[in-house]
């Protein structure tokens, strides 16, 4: 019966959130915010993690293809693969969730908490609107551009493994990368992203915004927020392989 | 003018608002004053519809209210200007940015117009020369009278402030309080405070109206409210042995 009510109070929040906006400049200036909030400053921790697991997965697929039967250039393919098929998307998006998740939760808890949500309400301003779109939105738009940075960063993490680790020859790992390319993974990868990028900021803001109490309410909230939006993420991840990968 | 009737509303089954009914006069400070956990907060946020009432009615002026559908509460909301206990300013903006805030979001002035307007509530309410620090870098006194500017930034017909001296000392109080009766006479609203604060009501209670248990149990002037024979307002009014022994005097 609560995951009935939950799943009823997020879908009727959402309808007040894409409802007509009170100003579309302002939704313009917010949204624009919160691109530099969700998406430039995620950026640090995406090049990071993905330029280490672009390197590793080089050295674990070539420690695993020993067998001389097998052509070197395969370990880019396998790297290319993992990074587009799952990594930059999945498993990025994961990272996210408690980057972006938490902080969305915590931001809009403590906003509730301070009356600062019943002060946008008082002055006629539909507030879910006002907070919670423009974050959807800056997620919809960025999340893929951090994704393909993911790829591409993931993809240069494996050739320093192969320059400066020496783990086989860059010429090898160059072609393999370029070796049976379908473009169709670079959809596939964004087409996941976009439904991560609605699930984090959603997710998120649902639990934000229905705070109840004092601080530990908001930790609380922030931590169900990263949790739930995660599972939502890996039972996403499922249902879109299954019916877009085919 | 703001009239509630006959209003109720309760939490399982203990009721927080029994049948209040009162009427907010313009241009008047209209104080709710009663104890913690009277009821005062809920009567004011079903006021201004934070709250839904389980029955009865809320006018603002012709309006009712309490049974409109939320655009046409929106509209009335934006005559609206509510002071909340905790200033509730908006951490992400500066103190120029909050006020600012209803005018970008509701007029289509152009920006020198707006911050013309801006610096005119801030100077109003005696805030100047801050206008670009944030809420956190303000002190308690500071807030609330930030709160005011943004709260009359769109001349609000009506002001409704929730114990806007809670966190004060009583001088930084009565500041704030005589900020309030001054704006409510200066403007022509109607205003309604919420407080516990008997220097409030001894300062600006024009109405005072005194809520017990849920149950508006009194009603009068502030000159009125010392010469009551009503025991829960005097147990409240009186309420240290001093006063008590003044009183008895």
């Amino acid at each position: 019966m609560k995951l009935l009510s939950h799943i009823g109070s997020y879908f009727l929040l959402m309808g007040r959130a894409f409802s007509q906006p009170e100003k579309h400049s302002i939704l313009y200036r917010q949204t624009m915010r919160e691109i530099e909030k969700v998406g430039i400053n995620s950026f640090p921790i995406v090049v990071v993690i993905s330029l280490f697991v672009g390197a590793v997965i080089t050295i674990q697929t070539n420690f695993n293809i020993e067998n001389p039967l097998l052509p070197k250039y395969l370990v880019g393919v396998t790297v290319r693969d993992s990074l587009l098929l799952e990594f930059s998307s999945t498993m990025v998006a994961l990272i996210l969730a408690g980057k972006v998740g938490s902080s969305i939760a915590s931001e809009l808890g403590m906003m509730r908490i301070t009356e600062q949500i019943d002060a946008l309400e008082v002055m006629g301003i539909n507030s879910a609107s006002y907070l919670i779109l423009p974050r959807i939105i800056a997620a919809v738009l960025f999340f893929p551009i951090l994704c393909l940075l993911s790829i591409m960063v993931g993809l240069f993490g494996g050739y320093l493994a192969c320059t400066l680790g020496g783990v086989m020859p860059p010429s090898d790992y160059v072609y393999g990368i370029q070796y049976a390319f379908y473009p169709y993974y670079i959809s596939y990868a964004l087409t996941k992203t976009v439904f991560y990028a609605i699930i984090i900021t959603s997710v998120s803001s649902y639990f934000g915004y229905n705070v109840k109490g004092g601080a530990v309410e908001v930790g609380r909230s922030s931590t169900r927020a990263v949790v739930q939006s995660s599972i939502l993420i890996l039972l996403a991840n499922l249902i879109l392989t299954r019916t877009i990968l085919t | 003018m703001i009239e509630v009737k006959n209003l109720f509303k309760s939490y399982e089954s203990d009721f927080v608002l029994n049948d209040v009914s009162a009427r907010f006069e313009k241009g008047k400070c209209n104080l709710i004053i009663g104890r913690s956990g009277s009821g005062k907060t809920v009567l004011l946020k079903s006021i201004v519809g934070l709250i839904e009432v389980d029955e009865g009615e809320i006018w603002y002026d012709h309006q009712k209210f309490s049974h409109l559908d939320t655009p046409s509460r929106q509209q009335i909301r934006k005559e609206m200007g509510v002071l909340f206990q905790g200033a509730a300013l908006f951490d992400s903006l500066t103190v120029e940015d909050n006020v600012l805030f209803p005018l970008d979001m509701f007029t289509s002035q152009t920006r020198n117009d707006k911050l013309d307007r801006a610096n005119f509530c801030l100077e109003r309410v005696k805030v100047t020369g801050s206008n670009g620090l944030y809420p956190a870098e303000l002190s308690g006194g500071m807030k609330k009278r930030v709160a005011i500017a943004r709260a009359i930034a769109l001349n609000p017909r009506y002001l409704l402030c929730d114990e806007p001296n809670s966190g004060l000392d009583p001088e930084t109080g009565i500041v704030i309080d005589n900020l309030i009766k001054e704006l409510t006479e200066e403007f022509q609203m109607t205003t309604i405070v919420n407080s516990h604060d008997m220097n409030s009501v001894l300062e600006i209670g024009d109405k005072v109206i005194f809520i017990y248990k849920g149950c508006k149990c009194w009603e009068g002037s502030r000159t009125e409210i010392l010469k009551t024979d009503n025991v829960a307002l005097n147990n409240f009014v009186f309420a240290t042995n001093m006063a008590k022994q003044i009183k008895r005097s």
